[in-house]
């Protein structure tokens, strides 16, 4: 296999200009990721600054609704509210080992960008994160947060002013800035090594998950079911039950509204193989290459492609990529906040929506995890707005 | 096979056709002067005038012309190529408009014709038939910025195949390995980025633009064309290694803008 690649995806797909700084960390990954040192900051970290590991929640209610054992992986409960810091932390502290002294980040709903300026000010470095202008303007709370933490935000005001050009913007600044700077990719998408860095830092999830089933029911889940926007919460659930044959994969894209032809988030269902943002993955497009404009009522999961590795994996069959559409998640929502006392984020939201819609493809009495990939605090003002819209809010 | 039988075998080998974006720059040097390559968003500023700057380019002297394929996501672009990128697509431009035309108006140009633009709208047209219908438009290279060596092969070996040239791209932080991995399947001229950063306009170019020429020199046989950030003559006085060739783009994007004339802003340099 070609270096960088699963399968036909992945790649390096960049200007020259961006080569080298993409092999240092290629040598970093190989050198500093491995050692001792760097692992044992790195789980002190995890452990005593973000709050690892994370609860397995039962679900009881639910569970006796659905006819199978429900469970949470409770990355909700992380500090900075999401998945989002297992892996900033990560780059964070590669990156000053590698003698960066700031990171730059691309940021959409803000989760990654508030992590990453989480991480760089417990770590001394300068950080800037580039944030299209209309998710400043939804995005408000989360644009305070990381002022609060001492970033630099900068609105990208090109293109469609969301996810896909504060991308564009950051690997523009990057290129500029190579020197001082690590570019602290927020999923498991972009140009190698991109991709398998983070999930390696994301894969605490999955192997968490594996070592608490193992000792609480002495055996492995019959599912396992994450969101896909960028794909790193679920690459980081996935990876480590790859090779378990017994134990089936469901990836959750973003429907958007649902009817025919609607933006959506779902290139894997719904896109076709392309290149983007320095890697061949499935994309978003028009029959002449151009990026189509992506929706979702999830900030997070609202980017026109897809990480590599997963489109990967759907196209050998090895994970199932569903959808589900934004009225779906919502009901997911209020089903988790009522029925169980969780307020999940509306990204992880669903692939809770794809459990609860998808009865029939449920292992009956068996186990299913779902990563509960995010909490919903963030997303207050949507949920209000459709809610109040819909008259189910006085 | 050892190296030194396939040393004598390529010695006896005829000499590769000389390509014709590496003639003409060689020419313009001859005649004492670096080689003209003004870089041309298709479509900009609209559909017609933009056949109209393409004459007016033709006209006024330009040894190449880059026509720059818009797409939505231009990430080695600065602002004014992009905003030009994102007017030419909402003008309705695809890249089948650009080869339709161009076969229309084919023997048309005195200058050679390169397209430069981003991988994904070639990969979507089809590689085979994209070299097809770019031979038979007459372009003679294509400049993908987001496509380094380690991806090219394939792209490459489609163009050859009908004469035409991938353009290289080296920068200041290209080592003289890495090109010396380039110079081993380059031709035409190699596109020397003369900062670390985007395209548009700067007042002055970095210093290590000479060390980046120095080492390209030493890399290539080809000619060298210089861009990123070039706007006037004077910009490269006192370089002890003039480049071979002088690419523009955002300041000849922005002069058509306010109103100018393509063909004036050549006149500078002749």
């Amino acid at each position: 296999m070609k270096k960088g690649y699963f399968g036909e995806f992945g790649g390096q797909f960049v200007p020259e200009l961006l080569m080298p700084p993409l092999r240092e960390l290629e040598a970093a990954m190989r050198d500093i990721l491995p050692s001792d040192k760097f692992r044992a900051e790195l789980d002190d970290l995890l452990r005593n600054f973000a709050g690892r590991e994370t609860p397995l929640t039962a679900c009881p209610t639910l569970s006796e609704e659905l006819g199978v054992h429900l469970w949470l992986k409770r990355e909700d409960l992380l500090h900075t509210g999401a998945h989002k810091v297992n892996n900033t932390l990560g780059q964070a502290l590669l990156a000053k080992y590698m003698g960066k002294t700031a990171l730059v980040a691309e940021t959409g709903a803000g989760q990654h960008g508030v992590a990453t300026a989480a991480a760089a000010a417990r770590l001394g470095l300068e950080c800037v994160v580039y944030m299209g202008a209309t998710d400043v303007v939804r995005q408000a709370p989360n644009v305070m947060r990381m002022k609060l933490l001492g970033a630099k935000v900068v609105p990208v005001q090109s293109g469609t002013k969301t996810l896909k050009d504060a991308i564009n913007e950051a690997l523009r600044y990057w290129i500029a800035q190579q020197d001082s700077t690590h570019y602290c990719f927020g999923t498991a998408a972009g140009p190698h090594p991109f991709p398998t860095l983070v999930r390696d830092l994301q894969s605490v999830i999955g192997r968490e998950t594996r070592a608490q089933m193992l000792e609480r029911t002495g055996r492995l889940p019959d599912m396992v079911v994450a969101c896909v926007g960028g794909g790193s919460n679920a690459i980081g659930m996935f990876h480590p039950f790859v090779d378990d044959a017994s134990v089936r994969i469901v990836g959750v894209e973003a429907a958007g509204t649902g009817e025919p032809g609607c933006y959506n988030s779902a290139p894997i269902n719904l896109g076709r193989p392309g290149v983007l943002h320095g890697q061949m993955t499935m994309l978003l497009q028009d029959g002449d290459g151009q990026i189509e404009p992506s929706h979702s009522v999830s900030a997070g999961l609202d980017y026109p492609g897809v990480g590599p590795e997963h489109a990967h994996l759907g196209a050998i069959g090895r994970v199932t990529y569903g959808m589900a559409t934004d009225s779906q998640a919502l009901e997911a929502f209020q089903a988790l906040t009522r029925r169980e006392g969780i307020i999940p984020a509306l990204e992880s939201s669903h692939a809770l929506a794809w459990v609860l819609n998808n009865r029939d493809k449920l292992p009956a009495g068996g186990h299913v995890v779902v990563n509960l990939s995010g909490r919903g605090d963030k997303d207050m003002e949507i949920v209000r707005e459709v809610l109040f819209r819909e008259g189910e809010l006085a | 096979m050892s190296a030194a039988i396939h040393t004598d075998m390529n010695d006896m080998l005829p000499e590769a056709p000389v390509s014709r974006l590496e003639a003409r720059v060689t020419a313009a040097n001859a005649a004492g002067r670096p080689a003209l390559v003004p870089f041309l968003t298709a479509g900009f500023p609209t559909l017609d005038r933009f056949w109209d700057e393409m004459d007016g380019l033709d006209r006024g002297g330009a040894d190449v012309i880059e026509i720059g394929v818009p797409f939505s996501d231009p990430v080695a672009d600065g602002p004014v190529v992009e905003a030009a990128s994102l007017r030419a697509l909402e003008n309705g431009v695809t890249l089948r408009w650009i080869l339709d035309g161009l076969k229309a108006r084919a023997g048309r140009y005195d200058a050679e014709l390169v397209l430069m633009g981003y991988y994904n709208p070639f990969l979507q047209y089809g590689l085979e038939n994209l070299a097809a219908d770019a031979a038979a438009a007459g372009v003679a290279g294509f400049i993908v910025p987001d496509l380094p060596l380690e991806e090219d092969g394939e792209m490459r070996a489609l163009l050859a195949a009908r004469g035409i040239d991938l353009i290289a791209l080296v920068g200041p932080n290209t080592s003289e390995e890495r090109m010396a991995e380039y110079a081993a399947v380059a031709s035409g001229y190699v596109y020397v980025v003369s900062v670390l950063g985007i395209t548009g306009v700067r007042e002055g170019l970095p210093p290590e633009v000479p060390q980046t020429l120095a080492r390209a020199r030493k890399a290539f046989r080809l000619p060298l064309a210089l861009g990123f950030g070039i706007k006037e003559p004077k910009q490269l006085e006192g370089f002890p290694d003039r480049p071979d060739a002088v690419v523009f783009g955002s300041a000849l994007l922005r002069h058509i803008d306010a109103g100018n004339s393509a063909e004036s802003f050549l006149a500078a340099w002749k």
